[in-house]
Parts: structure tokens; C-alpha cells; sequence
């Protein structure tokens, strides 16, 4: 009967809706006893019968004006107590009890046993003395080969020009289709201590292999988010030679730590600070990602930064232990998403 | 303490790191023994198998080319021989009559005498096997039969008693639809009980049966089981299938009467190095290069029971037979026979956080092979020492 149209209209429909609201709760009041009054009470004490809920009305515009209406009330409520609350803060002053720290995925991550301890002799003596030892031994400096897949495109080449910038030290040979399992020998001959290979699909980079080079792990990430030097906003000028230090965050696991020792050893141990260039590798929720950057100190407490250089993330999908053989190698780990990434709260770097 | 309860450990896991570890998963503990007291690489542990009489006994091969003896009923290592000869690690370790059989990568298989009988120290037997060899295994029913295969080293049966020639020599399968000829990597071997087969699995993702009864040297049964290198495989209690583990870290069920998969096990997320199942619990024990030991349960339900990270990449396994999953008590006997120590030992276990149930005499002599061992503090419910 009530035809949907203005203002009035829809107010009157709520007023009917609420005449109706009453008179269901009378009818239903008297059925039962007679909780409320009768007609007298607002619609918000109305007394339906136990255990109804708003959806369970069938028709969809009551429903949902019901359902708003609850909405309110629900907000009003909220910022009610809340302003309570701020109230009852402001008059304690500074006995208040501390603010409450938010929920996040990260501090509700799930405990992780692999996490290394660093008082723990048999971890200590297990990373001392694995593939990287005769790098962080200064046996051994770093030397790396960068390459690509097979045929790549405009973007991949100009991103390995540009992170043999980043990375001193850095050789960059184009691929010409020769197997990775044949060019791993020769490497190893010649004194490289590292292969990155920048997988290239519909051209753009998507993956990376990174394979330590006399014996040494393989790890295959996913990359994404690839943005070249010209498209990085407010960058600064070129990096220059200078050695970078480098930064790694948050690699906590016993996976966790292979990797950031993978990372490391691509750089040269002895960082010039006069260059103020720093490459940092952050893990969150098991996304690795990659910034170079240029520091200055404006004073004691304030610094600028301006970002230089290529960005990207990545995501390891395995690690492999060996140099690079996919079908016959033994994996140390690998992501399989359908029996890790059950839980949003588990990370596994 | 848990030097005294290394008899109750249920799992027997050799590392990377050269560390023998002990685990008891009715009390969820792992103990460190190395002999030495420190961790060394190149004690690399690369086979283990039980000793002499019983489960009294552990040997245990190490990457330099030594065999520890350990014993379970004091937690300690008792002796190491040297068995040198060929290049190579241990690809397997057998004992009959108190006689010692290892093989080692390059094929020389040899048979030593026993330490204490005998001092001189080469060896009663030795066999050539051919290069490559990626595992030897003995006949539990027949303790002088071994098996040996590898990379592009056949399956071949000796009989140490008998001549210098294989009992069974297996024939490679026919060409492929291609016509070439199909490569060979026995990756593990099994013997089926009460019968002479034998199962292998390949680094080719095949499972195969062969039977040396039967006048056909080729396999009897072929089957195949993802596309990655299979490194380990156990039989099940029945006998009637194996379980097969590959480098991805998948577990897989395969029935031997039909050649067909019957289920798979979840978990694990590096290569499977060790694989033994229960001679009569439906339980699995995996280890592998994640660094973590996982039990699983394989039938009714199948699922994941306990796991245990244990630091350092494991590389193989002893599960223990025995029936009796509980620690067996002992406290009537003990305190009678050592009354004067009581007062020390009340002290220790006062300051010691509650977790075993029981005293039990100092062992004094066992301290100080058990330095690697350190004293950390034991989270409720974490699994390690």
C-alpha cells in the first residue's frame, strides 16, 4: 500500500513500519504474556518473540530497513562508549591504564619453533660452518653473474643493466639460449660466487633464481611489482660506484636466516659509508622486498632519504640445495600452498 | 638424566652436523649425543643401524669413514673403528654375528670382524659392487643376503657366504616407445617378507618389484609416482605396499599387489632422507632436509601424529620396534641400590624443572660425553631438550 517515493513517503513507510513493528509486539506481547506495553514503548525495546532475528523477514525493503535501523543503533552504542572512554582517560590523566595495542596479522603470527634462538650452539655451529662459511670467513669475495631467460624483452635487459649498479661486482651476459647447467661449470671455473637468473614471462621479469656458486643453495623467487629507475617518482641521481651497506629485516626463521645469508653473500663485506648508498632486503609476512636508497643526515636527528635505484618484491617458492637442478635436485624447502598457506597467521621466513 | 632414559627413546636420528639425537615422543623430549662433545661436519651421520643383541646397540657411519657403536642402555658412545677403503660416504651399514658389512659410494663392500675377537683389522670379505652406489640393504630374514643398487649400477643380491658372484643380477627393462634405452638409479631397496622379492624405487619416480624365484630377471611390476627423484621408501606392517618419498618432500602410499596409489601423507617440505614405519603400529617415522621429524599415522586416520624440529638436517633414521610405546618404570629398584647419592640427586632434581617422572642414579661417567647436550630451559609442551 505504501508507495515508494519521497522523503515523507519513506518516513511515513518507517512510520508504518514502526506502527507495524508495535503492533506485531502487542499482538505478540499479548500472546505472551504481556512483556512490554502495549503501543506505548519505541520501537527499540519492542518485544519480538525469543530467538527471531532480522533475517528471517522475508520481505527484502523491511529487512533492510530493520537492518539499517539496527546499524545505527549499533554505531550510536559504539561511539557512545567510546567517547565514555575517552572521558574517563582524560579525567585520570596520567594513571590511566595504557592504551590497549591493536590486534595485527604479524603480532598474532603463530609461533614458529624453526625460529633461531641466538644463544643456540647447535644453530650457531650449523650456520657457521654451511655453504656460506667461506664467504663470511672473508675466504671469498663476491662475484656475480646476472642474467636472464631465454630472448628477453626491453624491461628485463634494463633491469639487470640496472641492478648491476646495485650489486658491485656484477657481470651482466646475455643468455643466447644456453643451458643453466652448462654455464654453472663454467662459472665455477672462472671464480664467480653467485648466478642470478631474471626469469622473464610476457615481457616482463616474474621470477629469480639465485644460485650460490661452488656448491652452494638455490633459491627461486617470485618477482613482482618491478619498477625501473625512470619510473620511481622523486628519485635521486644515479648510485655511484660506491660499495652499499646493507640492511636485512626481519629474517627470523632457520629458513629465514639461509636466505638473508643468500642476500648477503652477493655484496662485498666492507661497506663505504662515504657513498651513503644502502640496499635493504625486508621480509614481511614472507614478502622480500628490495629498495636501494641514498641517505643523508640533515642533523643529528633528521635524515632524508631518496630512493635510487630498481624496486621489486619477491617471494621464495623453493629453495634448493645444490646449484641449479630443478628435476634432480634435493629441496631444503618448498612452498606448496595448499598445505602452508592454510593459515593467514603463519609465515615461514 | 635423559642419558639414563636414552633406552626409552623412540626415534634415532642422525644429522648433518655429525649429532646422534634421541627422541622420546611419550615425553616429548630430544637429546643431543655426539662423541666427541662437540658438533663436527665431518662426522656426518650417513647410516645408522641397529647393533648386536636386540635394540641395545646403535652403529652408526660417519662421513670420515669411522662406525661409532652407541649404546642406548647407557646413552653414550662406546668405541669407533675405522673402515677405510674406497672413496665416498656410507651407503650402508649391516651387523650379522657380530661381523660388520658396509659399502661405501664407490662400491667396495666389506665384511669386518668382530673388534673385540680379532685385533687385526682388515677385512674378512670384500666385494666389488660398482661405482655409484646408492644403498645396500640386508635381508632381515637372512642376514648374510645384502642387496646393492645405484646410479646406473643395477640391483644385484649377495650371498656373503657364497660365491664372488651375485645371486641375481637384474636386467635393465626394454627400450622405450622411443627406442632408447631407459637410464638406471636404484635410490632405495626393500625385501618383501616371506618371499625373495625385493621392491627399489628410482631416481626416476618408479617403483618396481623384481623376483630372483622367477626365471624373468626384468621387474615384475612397474609403478610410477610423481615426477621427482624418490629417495626413500619403507614397507608398510601388512607387506603389501611400500611408502615412497621424493625429493619434494611428498609421501606416498603405493599397494604392490596392483601397483596403484592409495594415498598420499602431507607435511613434509624438503627432500625425504629416512623413512621406517613400525613393525606393527600403523606409524611412520620421516625425517629430511626441513629439519624436522614428523610421525605420522597411516591408516584410520591417516594424518600427522607428533613433530619435532630438530635443528640440523637430518639424514637418517632407527625407529624403534618395540611394542611397549610407554617408559617402563622403574622406581622399586633404583633408589635401593644407591641410597647415598639420594641427598645430591634430591638437590639436582629440586632445581630441575618437573619433567620426568621418575629418579634415577647419577651417571657420572656419562657426563662427560654428553657436554654437547646443554641445559636449556624446556618450553611446556616444546620438543626439545
Amino acid at each position: 500500500m505504501a508507495k515508494a517515493g519521497d522523503k515523507s513517503g519513506g518516513s511515513g513507510k518507517k512510520g508504518l513500519k514502526r506502527k507495524a513493528a508495535t503492533e506485531e509486539a502487542q499482538e505478540a506481547a499479548v500472546g505472551e504474556d504481556g512483556t512490554t506495553e502495549s503501543g506505548v514503548q519505541p520501537p527499540k525495546t519492542a518485544a519480538f518473540p525469543p530467538g527471531f532475528s532480522i533475517s528471517e523477514i522475508k520481505n527484502k525493503q523491511r529487512r533492510h530497513l530493520m537492518f539499517t535501523r539496527w546499524k545505527q543503533q549499533q554505531r550510536k552504542e559504539k561511539s557512545a562508549a567510546k567517547k565514555k572512554l575517552k572521558k574517563e582517560r582524560e579525567a585520570l590523566g596520567d594513571k590511566a591504564p595504557p592504551k590497549p595495542v591493536p590486534k595485527t596479522i604479524d603480532n598474532q603470527r603463530v609461533y614458529d619453533e624453526t625460529i633461531v634462538d641466538p644463544n643456540d650452539e647447535e644453530v650457531a655451529y650449523d650456520e657457521a660452518t654451511d655453504e656460506f662459511a667461506s664467504y663470511f670467513n672473508r675466504q671469498t669475495s663476491p662475484k656475480i653473474l646476472i642474467t636472464t631467460s631465454d630472448r628477453p624483452h626491453g624491461r628485463t635487459v634494463r633491469l639487470c643493466e640496472q641492478l648491476s649498479t646495485v650489486i658491485p661486482n656484477s657481470h651482466v651476459y646475455y643468455r643466447r639460449g644456453l643451458a643453466l647447467k652448462k654455464i654453472i661449470p663454467q662459472c665455477i671455473s672462472r671464480d664467480f660466487t653467485d648466478l642470478i637468473v631474471i626469469n622473464e614471462d610476457r615481457k616482463i621479469p616474474n621470477g629469480l633464481i639465485l644460485s650460490h656458486l661452488p656448491s652452494g643453495p638455490t633459491a627461486h623467487f617470485k618477482m613482482s611489482s618491478v619498477r625501473l629507475r625512470k619510473e620511481i617518482k622523486r628519485r635521486g641521481k644515479d648510485p655511484t660506484e660506491h660499495i652499499p651497506e646493507i640492511i636485512l629485516n626481519n629474517f627470523t626463521t632457520r629458513l629465514g636466516h639461509s636466505i638473508g645469508c643468500m642476500f648477503a653473500s652477493l655484496f662485498p663485506h666492507n661497506p663505504q659509508f662515504i657513498g651513503r648508498q644502502v640496499a635493504t632486503f625486508h621480509n614481511q609476512r614472507d614478502y622480500i622486498f628490495f629498495r636501494f636508497h641514498r641517505y643523508i643526515f640533515k642533523s643529528e636527528k633528521k635524515v632524508g632519504i631518496q630512493e635510487l635505484g630498481p624496486r621489486f618484491t619477491l617471494k621464495l617458492r623453493s629453495l634448493q640445495k645444490g646449484t641449479f637442478d630443478s628435476k634432480y635436485g634435493e629441496y631444503e624447502w618448498v612452498h606448496k600452498p595448499r598445505e602452508m598457506d592454510t593459515s593467514r597467521r603463519k609465515f615461514h621466513l | 638424566m635423559a642419558a639414563a632414559a636414552a633406552r626409552w627413546n623412540h626415534v634415532w636420528v642422525g644429522t648433518d652436523t655429525g649429532i646422534l639425537k634421541g627422541v622420546n615422543l611419550q615425553r616429548k623430549q630430544a637429546a643431543n649425543f655426539t662423541a666427541s662433545g662437540q658438533p663436527r661436519r665431518e662426522e656426518a651421520v650417513s647410516a645408522l643401524c641397529w647393533g648386536a643383541d636386540g635394540e641395545t646397540q646403535i652403529l652408526v657411519g660417519c662421513a670420515d669413514g669411522t662406525v661409532k657403536h652407541f649404546s642406548t642402555e647407557e646413552g653414550r658412545f662406546q668405541g669407533q673403528r675405522q673402515c677405510p677403503g674406497g672413496e665416498g660416504t656410507f651407503r650402508g651399514l649391516a651387523q650379522v654375528d657380530g661381523t660388520l658389512i658396509t659399502c661405501v659410494d664407490s662400491g667396495i663392500l666389506r665384511v669386518w670382524p668382530d673388534q673385540d675377537k680379532e685385533a687385526s683389522s682388515d677385512p674378512l670379505l670384500e666385494l666389488r659392487v660398482g661405482p655409484g652406489v646408492c644403498r645396500m640393504r640386508q635381508d632381515p630374514a637372512r642376514p648374510h643376503i645384502v642387496a646393492t643398487g645405484g646410479k646406473e649400477n643395477a640391483l644385484k643380491v649377495w650371498d656373503l657366504q657364497g660365491s664372488e658372484e651375485p645371486l641375481f643380477r637384474a636386467k635393465n627393462v626394454r627400450n622405450d616407445w622411443l627406442d632408447l634405452r631407459v637410464p638406471i638409479w636404484d635410490q632405495d631397496i626393500q625385501f618383501l617378507p616371506e618371499s625373495q622379492k625385493l621392491v627399489t624405487c628410482t631416481g626416476y619416480h618408479q617403483v618396481r618389484v623384481y623376483d630372483p624365484a622367477s626365471p624373468q630377471r626384468r621387474p615384475v611390476l612397474e609403478a610410477t609416482y610423481g615426477e621427482y627423484p624418490l629417495t626413500a621408501m619403507t614397507l608398510t606392517p601388512e607387506g603389501n605396499s611400500v611408502i615412497v618419498g621424493n625429493t619434494h618432500g611428498q609421501l606416498a602410499e603405493i599397494d604392490l599387489r596392483q601397483g596403484r596409489l592409495l594415498g598420499c601423507l602431507k607435511g613434509l617440505a624438503g627432500s625425504v632422507r629416512g623413512l621406517q614405519c613400525h613393525p606393527s603400529k600403523p606409524l611412520l617415522a620421516s625425517c629430511g632436509l626441513d629439519r624436522i621429524l614428523r610421525i605420522h599415522r597411516i591408516r584410520n586416520p591417516r594424518g600427522l601424529e607428533h613433530k619435532v624440529y630438530l635443528k640440523s638436517q637430518l639424514n637418517c633414521l632407527l625407529l624403534s620396534g618395540r611394542d611397549n610405546w610407554e617408559d617402563e618404570p622403574q622406581e622399586p629398584q633404583e633408589p635401593s641400590k644407591v641410597p647415598s647419592e639420594d641427598t645430591e640427586t634430591d638437590e639436582l632434581w629440586a632445581s630441575l624443572e618437573a619433567a620426568a617422572k621418575r629418579k634415577l642414579p647419577d651417571w657420572e661417567q656419562t657426563q662427560g660425553a654428553l657436554q654437547a647436550r646443554r641445559r636449556k630451559k624446556k618450553r611446556p609442551g616444546s620438543t626439545s631438550s
